[in-house]
């Protein structure tokens, strides 16, 4: 499997090109609340990434939850310069869809194979949201 | 694809001006990350506009952008432009929910004098753009109370979810970009709940064990929350005709430890007059029940938390609390006192405060070391009394952020076993 390359392809949210390594939880996230901003991290009590930061990766995750202060907890992180790189997820909603656009990153959904499924944390994840696909070069293990 | 009317082409093209132009690119920009097809015109939003913090007052000021004018962070910030642009009042009807600091107790609260200015400075913004100071996450009880399948456009998520399941009003849960943008335009995209077929019941929840107390609707919305995620549960069995109180602090928790942004109660909330209504002809996904076992493993996930018996800090008012339930703590303590180790503040809207003062409940809970606060929470503003290690609550919302938020220790139980802990200092709650 190592250096294998596997393509998704899904839907733009937000477009552009980014890339980096992908940290990639099961667990949706919580913004306002369940990250701190301003590092960068997850401190969500029960949240299996709790103390991880997500700056400058991919990051691929299931969907939004908690507060109305998603967007607001995003868009703080990308004034302090603590924001993932991209955004690859599968649950459409308010939430993750404000936080995206503010957040001014890549982003897509409605992949044609669950992400969660294929991307390992670790792995070097090229999302190009305009052309909806997800690269994902498997890392060595 | 989505399709413009000409009313939302011309804002987009700026014959309205800049302020109307910027709000309709941030619209159509989160439309088509949506995915959404049009907007609704909305006639009530929810948001907290303009709302200043040091950390943007700082950041705006240092940055390139120049953005230091009166309309800088609600162009910068609530509208995501690249260009400050003067905003003329809101035409759309809006209301400002929690945020800030009392704005008589901000030093209690630990706020430093910046922070408190910029809060004054963010409210005066607010109120000449025509946005209503409800300054509460519970609108519905300081005046705002939508119709029947009026669609808004509200933040917090716990008035969220009261809106669509209680009022059968509808709104997605919106953040403060969306909201601001709304108050200028009146418009918000048509997606998720503004329409019928996203109305209706995806989980069907057998609760087979009596639901009575406040402390019991938190447990069962904390577990529903859990079980559904983004779902929307639809609940048969063992409960009667909550009170408001009930739903706002089962709604709330439902909110927290999932994604609920709306909930049938067979036979009592108004879209679900039947199991039938309820899930709109479709056969549920999934079947989950609530019983003794599920309220056990509840309660003690809620406190898993907490170790130390030793409290020294005592919140109610998640969300913000009810006139009856100020009154309910001033039942428990009038005519004793708090311990000297142990803090009591209580947050509500100013409107229940100023009720609270009338009927002389604030100064009880003053006579026993208390305090009843406004415009906040311990979660909002980060705001704890100093040396505070372990508290007790009495919301599910509040018990899954603080800890998270403040890293201290927090025990959840009822009203009683909360103002117990404020008069003892010792915690002595225990699932009944």
């Amino acid at each position: 499997m190592s250096g294998a390359k596997v393509v998704l392809r899904g839907r733009k949210v937000v477009g552009g090109v980014a890339e980096g390594e992908a940290l990639v939880t099961r667990d949706p996230i919580s913004g306002w609340g369940g990250v701190d901003p301003m590092r960068g991290t997850i401190i969500e009590t029960r949240h299996e990434l709790r103390g991880q930061t997500f700056k400058d990766k991919v990051l691929v995750f299931p969907g939004a939850k908690g507060s109305s202060g998603w967007s607001v907890a995003f868009h703080t992180a990308r004034l302090a310069g603590t924001a993932p790189r991209a955004l690859v997820f599968n649950e459409m909603t308010t939430k993750v869809a404000l936080g995206a656009v503010v957040m001014r990153v890549p982003a897509v959904t409605d992949l044609d194979r669950d992400p969660l499924d294929v991307i390992e944390t670790g792995d070097w994840v090229k999302v190009d949201a305009d052309a909806g696909t997800v690269e994902v070069t498997k890392a060595r293990r | 694809m989505l399709t413009l009317t000409s009313d939302e082409q011309a804002m987009l093209d700026g014959s309205q001006g800049k302020a109307k132009q910027k709000a309709m690119e941030l619209l159509v920009r989160y439309a088509e990350a949506l995915g959404a097809e049009r907007f609704v015109d909305t006639t009530n939003v929810a948001g907290v506009p303009g709302q200043s913090s040091v950390f943007l007052e700082r950041h705006y000021r240092d940055a390139r952008s120049g953005g230091t004018g009166r309309d800088a962070i609600f162009s910068l910030f609530d509208l995501d432009s690249d260009e400050v642009v003067a905003v003329p009042p809101f035409a759309t009807s809006s209301c400002h929910l929690q945020g800030g600091y009392d704005p008589e107790n901000w030093q209690l609260l630990g706020a430093t004098a910046e922070a408190a200015q910029a809060m004054r400075v963010s409210e005066t913004y607010a109120v000449e753009h025509d946005v209503r100071i409800l300054k509460t996450c519970t609108p519905y009880l300081a005046g705002n109370v939508p119709k029947f399948g009026e669609h808004c456009a509200w933040m917090e998520s716990s008035a969220v979810v009261y809106c669509n399941s209680v009022l059968g009003a509808r709104t997605n849960t919106e953040g403060r970009e969306s909201t601001s943008a709304a108050m200028l335009t009146g418009k918000i995209p048509d997606f998720g709940l503004h329409r019928d077929e996203h109305r209706r019941g995806t989980h069907l929840i057998e609760v087979d064990v009596a639901i009575e107390s406040l402390m019991d609707w938190g447990m069962l919305g904390y577990f529903v929350g859990g079980a559904v995620d983004e779902g929307i549960p639809v609940l048969t069995g063992g409960f009667g005709r909550p009170d408001l109180v009930r739903h706002k602090h089962f709604g709330a928790a439902a909110a927290s430890s999932g994604a609920v942004e709306m909930y049938h109660l067979v036979g009592v909330t108004p879209e679900a007059a039947s199991e039938s209504a309820a899930f709109g002809g479709r056969s549920s996904v999934e079947r989950l029940r609530y019983g003794p076992e599920e309220r056990r493993r509840t309660y003690a996930d809620l406190n898993a938390n907490a170790r130390d018996s030793n409290v020294d800090y005592v919140m109610l008012g998640c969300p913000h609390a009810a006139l009856e339930q100020i009154e309910e703590a001033c039942r428990l303590l009038e005519g004793r006192k708090i311990s000297a180790n142990c803090r009591l503040w209580i947050f509500t809207s100013r409107a229940v405060k100023q009720m609270a003062d009338r009927a002389g409940y604030t100064r009880i809970v003053r006579d026993a070391g208390g305090h009843v606060l406004t415009d906040t929470c311990s979660a909002i503003g980060r705001a704890l009394p100093p040396g505070t290690k372990v508290a007790a609550l009495d919301s599910a919302k509040q018990v899954h952020y603080l800890p998270a938020i403040m890293g201290i220790e927090a025990w959840f139980g009822s009203t009683a076993d909360c103002i117990d802990a404020a008069l003892t200092a010792r915690w002595r709650g225990e699932l009944r």
